[in-house]
């Protein structure tokens, strides 16, 4: 049996986005980030350093956190990709977003939808973090204006607000 | 930042992946290293075949009274499978797993291309540099600024290795398993990773640390039965608190007499050297005796034993020291 080798021209590609089926046809080379953004106009999704070092794309991929910079949209046929437009339901906030908002959870805004987005996927695993899980679990995205101590203010927040509407 | 034009394949069988690669047709694992590579143009495979598609080679199995990691587990399932994060004698390589990279890359991240990553050196990285491990005539770290380089080993390249996994499974006295068109082979870390040398060059220019030939696929861990009646640790030093590479680090494996002697010691060094390093004279220094503080003195003089700083990066040394202490103080009573 041989390997199938698609491309290296543009490849027809069905990527599960938000709870929606998209159909693009794009090259092998290119990043699941560079598809959602110039392909499908999804553009919260942020390009920061682009050599997965800064978090500013962080994206959900089945569940986990990844950087979609660093994955090629040819591997991600097949799995449940969330973005930030998908963290809202409809015109309401995530708890994750409005805790941001409430407390101040940034400052230029640039690094937040990569922010929030890890918040909201941490929560999902650990829905009652320690400072040191949060700490953790927020690792790998870095905020330039330092506003740390907000984002970690916002996601314990968010727990609460989590855990009262569970309650 | 955009990267060159390839064709693109999912595996299905380990056969049919072995009998497609060589220098322009790679095999791919988490991409963490290869997709930056290639988008900073410092690689440019034609083809890249998918591991992840593979049916095998994604969990941990019990063998020969260890453990056989498979090398296209990511490093978040390793840190997080109950056969690996209850043993007490993995403690260092969950330790490891952990410090290494943000949980993004962790869940991106293979085993196995942890092993396999090239260098993060700042003139390696840099795709205007010639520099020597990319095929280019010299080292510009050696008279350059060398601050995150190597003190062990010597040229012609001073790039530190970056795994943290490695340093701690070269402790643990962990195998490799590889397979080729010809059939599988197994060779003990310390015979895996190799220093790099004018002698071994592969034909896109680069000098490799592993003998890893370029249609075999590491694909398989294999940990063996004797660290699982010791103890082991993993001290790594960082200028961030988090998400960064070794300064330094250490791992220890260590099996105590019930008196409370060192009746095995293997200690290994990550962000020194160009391979994961084995620290013999510190092993020599602790076998035997115990953990007291004197031994404990002696093991951190042996443990930089033959060192050679560049300008930027005798902080090292006693980084070293300091991180071997660590971890050995954690066995002991006080």
């Amino acid at each position: 049996m041989a390997l199938n080798f698609r491309g290296p021209d543009a490849v027809p590609l069905t990527l599960q986005i938000n709870g929606e089926a998209h159909q693009v046809l794009v090259e092998p080379r290119r990043t699941l980030l560079s598809v959602l953004r110039e392909e499908l106009g999804l553009t919260g999704t942020k390009r920061g350093c682009g050599q997965g070092q800064c978090g500013a794309c962080t994206v959900i991929l089945d569940g986990e956190t990844a950087y979609a910079c660093l994955t090629l949209a040819i591997e991600c046929e097949g799995r449940e990709i969330v973005t930030i437009e998908g963290i809202a339901q409809g015109d309401a906030l995530h708890p994750v977003q409005a805790a941001f908002i409430q407390h101040d959870g940034y400052q230029c805004g640039f690094c937040t939808p990569g922010q929030v987005v890890s918040a909201v996927a941490l929560l999902a695993h650990t829905p009652q973090p320690s400072e040191a899980e949060i700490r953790a679990g927020m690792a790998g995205n870095i905020c330039r204006c330092g506003a740390y101590p907000a984002i970690i203010r916002s996601v314990r927040a968010a727990a609460e607000t989590m855990a009262e509407q569970e309650g | 930042m955009t990267i060159h034009r390839f064709a693109h394949a999912d595996a299905a069988s380990l056969q049919e992946v072995v009998a497609a690669l060589d220098e322009t047709c790679l095999p791919l694992g988490g991409g963490t290293d290869l997709v930056a590579m290639m988008k900073a143009g410092l690689m440019a495979p034609e083809r890249l075949v998918n591991l992840k598609t593979l049916p095998d080679h994604h969990g941990v199995r019990p063998g020969d009274g260890g453990w056989r990691i498979g090398a296209l587990m990511t490093l978040a399932d390793l840190a997080a499978d109950p056969a690996v994060a209850e043993a007490p004698a993995l403690a260092s390589l969950v330790e490891a797993v952990l410090d290494s990279a943000s949980p993004q890359l962790r869940t991106m991240a293979t085993l196995g291309g942890n092993l396999l990553q090239r260098p993060r050196c700042w003139y390696f990285r840099n795709p205007e540099v010639p520099c020597w491990r990319k095929g280019g005539r010299r080292c510009f770290a050696f008279r350059g600024e060398n601050k995150y380089h190597t003190l062990l080993g010597g040229g012609p390249c001073y790039a530190p290795h970056p795994s943290d996994p490695a340093v701690a499974l070269l402790a643990l006295g962990a195998a490799v398993r590889l397979s080729g068109p010809a059939g599988d082979r197994t060779l003990a870390l310390d015979d895996f990773y190799v220093t790099p040398t004018r002698d071994a060059q592969r034909a896109d220019g680069y000098h490799p640390v592993t003998v890893l030939a370029p249609d075999e696929v590491l694909v398989e861990v294999l940990i063996p039965g004797s660290a699982a009646n010791a103890r082991s640790a993993y001290v790594k030093l960082m200028e961030r608190g988090v998400w960064d590479f070794a300064l330094v680090s250490v791992a220890v494996n260590l099996a105590l007499s019930d008196a409370g002697q060192v009746a095995a010691a293997r200690v290994a060094l990550g962000g020194v050297a160009a391979v994961p390093w084995r620290a013999t004279e510190a092993e020599e220094a602790l076998l035997g005796g115990s953990l007291t503080p004197e031994a404990i003195d002696r093991a951190a003089e042996a443990v930089v034993a033959g060192t050679r700083p560049l300008e930027h990066n005798a902080y090292k040394v006693d980084q070293l020291k300091a991180a071997l202490r660590q971890a050995l103080r954690r066995w002991t009573a006080d």
